[in-house]
């Protein structure tokens, strides 16, 4: 077989499919997304003729000519395609992108443009969960959208810069987590439960202990008797106590009974399926009110409410808040108009086309070395210390470019069981690492999704249409562990209540253990959920005043000088670092007139609708970061700064800054990120922190070096920190005219205006990336994305079952900026990744509602869903 | 992805080869065997190497595709009118480049309801040919060949050699008909009507477990299809699986018979 260019020798495993055949020769470029034909990251020519490697059998190509996205071109000599996709920003994490420079190479001109008649369908085959395809349209298309790919000297702050890993992302070299050389390495396959709740009363590891090749199988028998939470955050109390690396309980079909760790992946697989595992059936619960009823079984009920920080382990509710202010029914009783209704929202699964992923081993200096796909390393670092009794400083934890995130990856998965094992090996005098690759199936049904939630609102208002009562009563579904439960419930609930003045609140909220596989921190933080229900009963109540929902609005939205009121005292240190909500929602109103698009033909109903969304630019309690800037002798600048860049762009931003600070071209800044052993604290990436508290760390630093550029020491450092408060506030509000379709039940984006506020822009095209990608990821989940769940068994465990939107089912969104300068955040700059994906569900429903004269209640608004409403069915 | 429990690959150079020993599967195209964990195969089989000629004609102007023969291949094929196998060609899940590599034998032997090959044979009045164990052979129309998801009338040691197309189905009108939850997803209720000289023959598929075709008369009522159609639909019961509710696709199935209908009246 000839591999981009090279010979190779050797004969692959009867059963081994080409994507793996191709890496163990170590070319890293087919990256795995899906491993079914779904995604396309693993797409390769082969002869010329693109195929998905990952559903090619290794043994078709021999004596036939491979070629991957390296074998494209390289970094310094860019193929015309992978220069297109490089000019046009088309990427985001980056994961995906060696497979569509593959199949867009495949169907190029010279020239690398794509002309097809329709790309929608050609590209139904590659999947990118990051951009929304905007960019990538305009990759295709020949549209340039950075500048600095050439002229690196180009580009300060408020530039469309490119990404500094750009040219090695498009040729597929850019190292991502497991993107390292293969032999000698150990791979762990994990035994998994198929019972909803029983009592493991035996295993049995003889037969796969038999198997050569396999060196160690871990039961509960050899897990810590320690109890801990895979969600991690800035505090560790967050989240309450409930799980054990292996439990001799089983809470959810999925979850880990045992890992066999062995010479090969293979070897692992067969031997796992040796395993035998007795279990003793316990009752299951699967509802969410079931489960807060008397009598239901209980999921932790051995545990302690105080050591493991459980609200009421005896009836299952892991998080509450019950409070009010002013007199919510007193305030109804007196409105001249109130609504009400209860909205549900499902379950969604984050798709970072990367899985989750890590390998451990123990180095020479006896430190626990864990190289891991995580949006939080210092975390990871902190429990992992915990959990194996280690002192932090003898494990270091590693985040290479992160393949997407949306929450997904501030949790603890995999790094615990391969830690584990690296460490049991060592003592026997292994040091061979030892790997853990979840497969797409598992990120269906055995990590955490985003909360189903059912919210019920009511609202009063007096004649003017100002709000005087607002009620809402939440169940959140956290699954069989509380991971997250606890930050979802009480995020959910605030910024979308607090957005609105109104002297008499009530909020009710439970977050509630069931026997499904857990739910977990996902894009938005609760807030999608809440906002959906909360926007779309005010859309109701604009119709029963009489008011534009833009007046509604701009009547009862908060406006600086009040404070942030949910259901008890105000909150001390959320301020207006600036205000651009009023901006927003004039942008939204003129663009959407503007843009009144004829529906697609006889038949369709037309609709507008909008929402608002706002959100807190940190995460409450504190999030830190720490950051060193080095002016180098040579004059280039070296940045060390523990956040993780996992497509949100950071490196851009920490890039930028550093170089408008020292007068210096972006290409004469370097990063060194993510990495314990080398970088100061950083709480992580979540909370959409990259650039408004590890960005401020690192502009601290920078301006710090600035101060003392007269010195003549060189190196010259400075570091810079940032504690996360106070907090400032960021506003988006989303527009959209839709045509529905009766007959089908279809809904059709005609329109559709994202405006935000997001303070001083750092990098226009980067921000609308971020934007573009939420508001497509947003999209999914209210037309088309659902993991179906059937008595806690998942029945959507691939791409094509879960329906995550293609090129063809996101719509183009014309994004605009509000013009503020926020006091808080770096150069006036805020926080704006995870925010534009709030407001966009309830847009659209409210334009749904707006078509159809019926109001959808459930996510995601799909056309069997939509088709029965139009009749008047549920 | 790698089948870890497979550990013999062996390539069949005749027809005594297929005989299968325990564990073997037959391997075509690969793209749906190599799609998901296949824990009970410990050995494959590779078909492709018996050198099928992809198509060949028929008498009269009719066609036999291979097992082997890949969707773009097929499209390369003499079709007097190319819409329809480029129709079913589009409404296959997966991208152009599986197309490059699934066949239309195992499109028909995975035997799901949404598989636009068994739609595309059954709308043509296709007849598949089954090598039989003895060294003979059977015919069977593709009809009864997909018994229901995932079921197939295939027995231990036979063979799906390919699917024969007369001339007279490939030279009627045709029109078709597509519901699905996304545009370019999996196909929740495909319709096909072949207008043959006195009758309408319609093939339901994607909605229903199984291929059926209804054969009506030409130009029938609105009221005639949706209810032919209905009765239809409730005598193998309405598909349910996560790409559409069973009333959504009961629903949409009518509309689309009344649609393709008309296109044939």
């Amino acid at each position: 077989m000839i591999l981009d260019g090279v010979e190779v020798a050797g004969e692959p495993a009867p059963g081994q499919c080409l994507r793996t055949w191709i890496r163990e020769q170590g070319v890293t470029a087919v990256k795995k997304g899906c491993d079914a034909g779904d995604c396309g990251a693993c797409s390769v020519l082969l002869d010329g003729a693109p195929v998905h490697s990952c559903v090619t059998p290794a043994v078709r190509a021999r004596g036939r000519a491979v070629t991957t996205a390296a074998g494209l071109g390289t970094p310094a000599d860019l193929s015309p395609v992978q220069r297109r996709f490089a000019e046009a920003a088309a990427f985001q994490c980056g994961f995906c992108t060696p497979g569509w420079v593959v199949t867009a190479t495949a169907l190029a001109g010279d020239d690398g443009r794509v002309e097809v008649e329709e790309p929608e369908r050609c590209f139904k085959g590659n999947l990118c969960r990051c951009t929304g395809y905007r960019s990538i349209r305009d990759a295709l298309g020949g549209v340039a959208n950075v500048e600095g790919l050439d002229a690196p000297e180009q580009g300060g702050f408020g530039r469309s810069v490119a990404a500094p890993a750009a040219r090695r992302v498009v040729t597929g070299t850019e190292p991502f987590t497991l993107d390292l050389p293969d032999a000698g390495v150990l791979h762990v396959k994990l035994v998994r439960s198929d019972q909803a709740h029983a009592r493991v009363t035996a295993i049995d590891v003889s037969a796969a202990e038999a198997i050569e090749g396999v060196v160690l199988v871990l039961t509960h028998r050899d897990a810590p008797d320690l109890l801990y939470s895979t969600a991690r955050h800035e505090s560790r109390l967050d989240d309450p106590d409930d799980t054990r690396l292996l439990d001799d309980v089983v809470r959810f079909r999925g979850q880990r009974v045992a890992a066999v760790v062995a010479e090969s992946a293979a070897i692992a697989e067969r031997a796992a399926a040796l395993v035998q595992v007795s279990y003793e059936p316990l009752p299951a619960v699967f509802d969410p009110e079931e489960a807060r009823s008397p009598g239901a079984p209980l999921l932790h009920g051995d545990k302690s409410p105080e050591q493991s920080r459980i609200a009421a382990p005896e009836r299952n509710v892991v998080a509450h808040t019950h409070g009010e202010v002013g007199d919510v029914a007193a305030a109804l009783d007196s409105a001249a108009y109130t609504v009400t209704g209860t909205w549900t929202t499902g379950r969604v699964t984050h798709a970072s086309l990367e899985t989750h992923g890590a390998r451990a081993w123990v180095d020479d200096d006896g430190v626990l070395t864990v190289r891991t796909s995580t949006q939080v390393p210092f975390l990871v670092r902190e429990e992992l210390a915990r959990l194996l009794s280690r002192e932090p400083d003898s494990v270091r934890v590693v985040a290479a470019r992160v393949g997407g995130g949306f929450g997904g990856k501030q949790e603890l998965l995999v790094e615990d069981v391969v830690a584990l094992a690296a460490l049991r090996l060592a003592e026997r005098g292994d040091r061979r690492p030892v790997q853990l690759e979840l497969t797409r199936e598992e990120q269906f049904t055995a990590v955490p999704w985003r909360h189903p939630m059912r919210v019920s609102v009511t609202l009063g208002a007096d004649a003017d249409g100002s709000l005087t009562a607002m009620a809402v009563d939440v169940l959140s579904d956290t699954g069989a562990y509380g991971n997250h439960a606890a930050g979802v419930m009480f995020h959910g609930v605030h910024e979308s209540v607090a957005v609105y003045r109104c002297p008499h609140k009530r909020v009710d909220a439970e977050a509630v253990y069931t026997n499904n596989p857990p739910s977990g921190a996902f894009r938005g933080y609760g807030l999608g959920q809440l906002i959906f229900a909360i926007e779309s009963a005010m859309d109701d109540l604009a119709r029963e005043v009489g008011l534009s929902p833009y007046e509604l609005r701009r009547r009862n939205a908060v406006v600086p000088g009040d404070e942030f009121v949910v259901n008890g005292p105000a909150d001390t240190d959320l301020a207006f670092g600036s205000y651009g909500l009023d901006q927003c929602l004039d942008l939204v109103e003129q663009a959407l007139d503007a843009g009144a698009a004829p529906p697609p033909g006889e038949g369709w109903r037309t609709g507008t609708g909008m929402a608002l969304a706002m959100i807190a630019t940190i995460p409450p309690r504190g999030h830190h970061s720490s950051a060193r800037v080095t002016l180098e002798a040579d004059g280039t600048a070296t940045v060390e700064v523990g956040t993780a860049e996992f497509g949100n762009g950071t490196a851009t931003v920490h890039t930028q800054i550093v170089a408008e600070a020292l007068g210096l071209s972006p290409d004469r800044v370097r990063l060194v990120t993510s990495d314990t052993a080398t970088s100061g604290y950083d709480s992580g990436a979540f909370g959409s922190t990259g650039s408004v508290v590890a960005g401020l760390a690192v502009h601290r630093a920078a301006e710090e070096v600035r101060r003392r550029l007269d010195e003549p020491q060189r190196p010259l450092s400075a570091t810079g920190s940032s504690t996360g408060s106070p907090r400032s506030v960021a506003f988006n509000v989303h527009g959209v005219r839709v045509a529905v379709h009766p007959a089908t039940g279809e809904v059709r984006i005609l329109d559709s205006v994202q405006a935000v506020d997001a303070g001083v822009v750092i990098n226009p095209e980067q921000l609308r990336g971020q934007v573009e990608g939420g508001v497509a990821q947003a999209i999914g989940s209210a037309l088309q994305e659902e993991v179906v769940v059937v008595e806690g068994a998942v029945q959507t465990r691939t791409f094509r079952n879960y329906r995550l939107p293609q090129l063809g089912d996101v719509p183009p969104t014309r994004v605009l900026f509000a013009d503020t300068y926020d006091t808080l955040g770096p150069r006036g700059a805020k926080s704006m990744s995870e925010a534009p994906y709030n407001p966009v569900a309830p847009a659209i429903a409210n334009a749904v509602r707006d078509a159809v004269g019926r109001r959808p209640r459930e996510l995601p608004m799909s056309r069997d869903r939509i088709w029965r409403l139009t009749r008047g069915e549920s | 992805m790698d089948l870890a429990s497979v550990t013999r690959f062996r390539t069949a150079a005749a027809r005594a080869d297929l005989h299968l020993a325990e564990g073997e599967r037959l391997l075509a195209g690969g793209t749906w065997l190599f799609s998901e964990p296949q824990p009970e195969v410990s050995g494959l089989v590779d078909l492709t190497s018996l050198g099928w000629a992809p198509w060949e004609p028929l008498p009269g102007g009719g066609l036999r595709v291979a097992a082997t023969c890949t969707i773009a291949q097929l499209l390369q094929a003499p079709w007097p009118s190319p819409e329809l196998p480029r129709a079913c060609a589009d409404a296959l899940l997966m991208s152009f480049k599986i197309q490059h590599a699934a066949t239309v034998g195992g499109n028909l032997c995975l035997a799901l309801p949404a598989g636009a090959m068994i739609a595309l044979a059954a709308a043509l009045a296709g007849e598949a040919v089954v090598w039989t164990p003895d060294g003979g052979e059977r015919r069977e129309p593709v009809t009864t060949f997909v018994r229901g998801p995932g079921l197939t009338s295939l027995t231990g040691g036979e063979v799906l050699r390919g699917v024969d197309l007369p001339g007279w189905a490939l030279r009627a009108a045709t029109a078709s008909g597509r519901a699905a939850l996304t545009t370019y997803g999996r196909s929740a209720a495909l319709v096909i009507g072949r207008r043959d000289p006195d009758a309408i023959a319609l093939t339901i598929t994607a909605s229903v477990p199984r291929p059926v075709v209804l054969m009506l008369p030409p130009a029938p009522s609105e009221r005639t299809v949706r209810a032919t159609v209905a009765e239809a639909g409730a005598e193998v019961g309405w598909y349910a699986d996560p790409h559409g509710a069973p009333d959504w696709r009961a629903a949409q199935t009518g509309r689309l018979a009344v649609e393709v209908c008309e296109a044939l009246s």
